[in-house]
């Protein structure tokens, strides 16, 4: 028999008692810190970068310019006001993506936490329903007893539903490339099993799946929030 | 050997698990068809390779979904432990 010692859960390191209940300070928040300081030193690296742009783009000019580039097409082709919805999509886009590749680097995906995914599910919700009352006014609110007032409380549930298949889809995919991981860097006898195959393992859980799943949810809120415009 | 009532708790999660993986079964057939139709659409059109490549992975990774609904709730039951 394989012993197997599979440690994926989210560790606590530090408690702190507030409004008489106990928080914790666990592997999440670590994971979203370092992803937060890697976003920002990227930024303002682009931003110094970008200040003394050149005709002919060189080094890291050339990186900043295909993310900015990448984000801006994706974005143009989805929606129909592409001027307000960028900064949003891209912001949500490198935040996931770097999420989603912090497992590479040996911390805990904070996307593999259901209070992140669900927060990110949660603020495209507020778009959409912002979006849908400015621009359709009571039509937003119409549009729920359509074709008839019968169907009212499908409807609702339909728009409820949103956030959570939303944030349901990343989470499970992070958490069962997590489980994966952990699972196989847990079968302990078995060395040989270490040496080669995790490469393989992490190029398809954490790069391919990562990347389509980021994809996939910034396409999905493009598409949600432009359906109310 | 005895065996408490918690104990068959368990082992009832255990197998509520496994069943709850069947939901497997959907995404797999879905993903298929999705994938076969890209390649017919290869075939017909090589030029939009790439647009179709697109379309067909973001398909699929819409069509995963319930099967991740099942692998929650398999996780749920054997790891959350909720009774």
């Amino acid at each position: 028999m394989i012993l197997c010692e599979a440690d994926f859960a989210i560790k606590g390191l530090a408690s702190y008692q507030m409004f008489g209940q106990t928080f914790w300070l666990t592997s999440t928040h670590v994971s979203m810190i370092i992803v937060t300081v890697v976003l920002l030193i990227f930024a303002f690296a682009a931003n110094r970068c970008m200040k003394r742009a050149k005709d002919v783009p060189t080094g890291f000019q050339n990186v900043v310019e295909i993310v900015v580039e990448m984000l801006g097409n994706m974005v143009k082709t989805n929606m129909k006001q592409p001027k307000k919805f960028m900064n949003y999509i891209g912001t949500l886009f490198l935040f996931i993506l770097i999420c989603n590749l912090s497992g590479l680097l040996g911390l805990r995906g904070p996307t593999a936490d259901y209070g992140v995914t669900l927060c990110l599910g949660l603020i495209t919700f507020c778009l959409i329903q912002y979006n849908g009352i400015k621009c359709q006014k009571a039509g937003h609110f119409k549009a729920l007893f359509e074709p008839i007032p019968l169907f009212f409380p499908i409807n609702l549930i339909g728009e409820i539903a949103t956030p959570i298949s939303l944030s349901l889809r990343l989470f499970a995919n992070m958490l069962a490339g997590t489980i994966i991981m952990a699972l196989w860097y847990g079968i302990i006898p078995i060395v040989v099993a270490k040496l080669a195959i995790p490469a393989f393992l992490h190029a398809y859980l954490d790069l391919f799946s990562g990347c389509i799943q980021t994809y996939v949810f910034c396409m999905l809120t493009m598409v949600y929030v432009d359906d109310k415009m | 050997m005895g065996i408490s009532g918690q104990d068959l708790i368990y082992a009832c999660s255990a197998i509520g698990a496994g069943l709850a993986m069947i939901a497997g079964i959907g995404p797999g057939v879905g993903q298929g068809i999705a994938a076969g139709h890209a390649a017919s659409a290869v075939g017909r059109n090589p030029g939009a390779k790439g647009d179709i490549t697109t379309t067909m992975l973001l398909g699929q990774a819409v069509a995963e979904t319930t099967g991740l609904y099942g692998l929650v709730v398999a996780f749920i039951l054997m790891f959350v432990k909720p009774f």
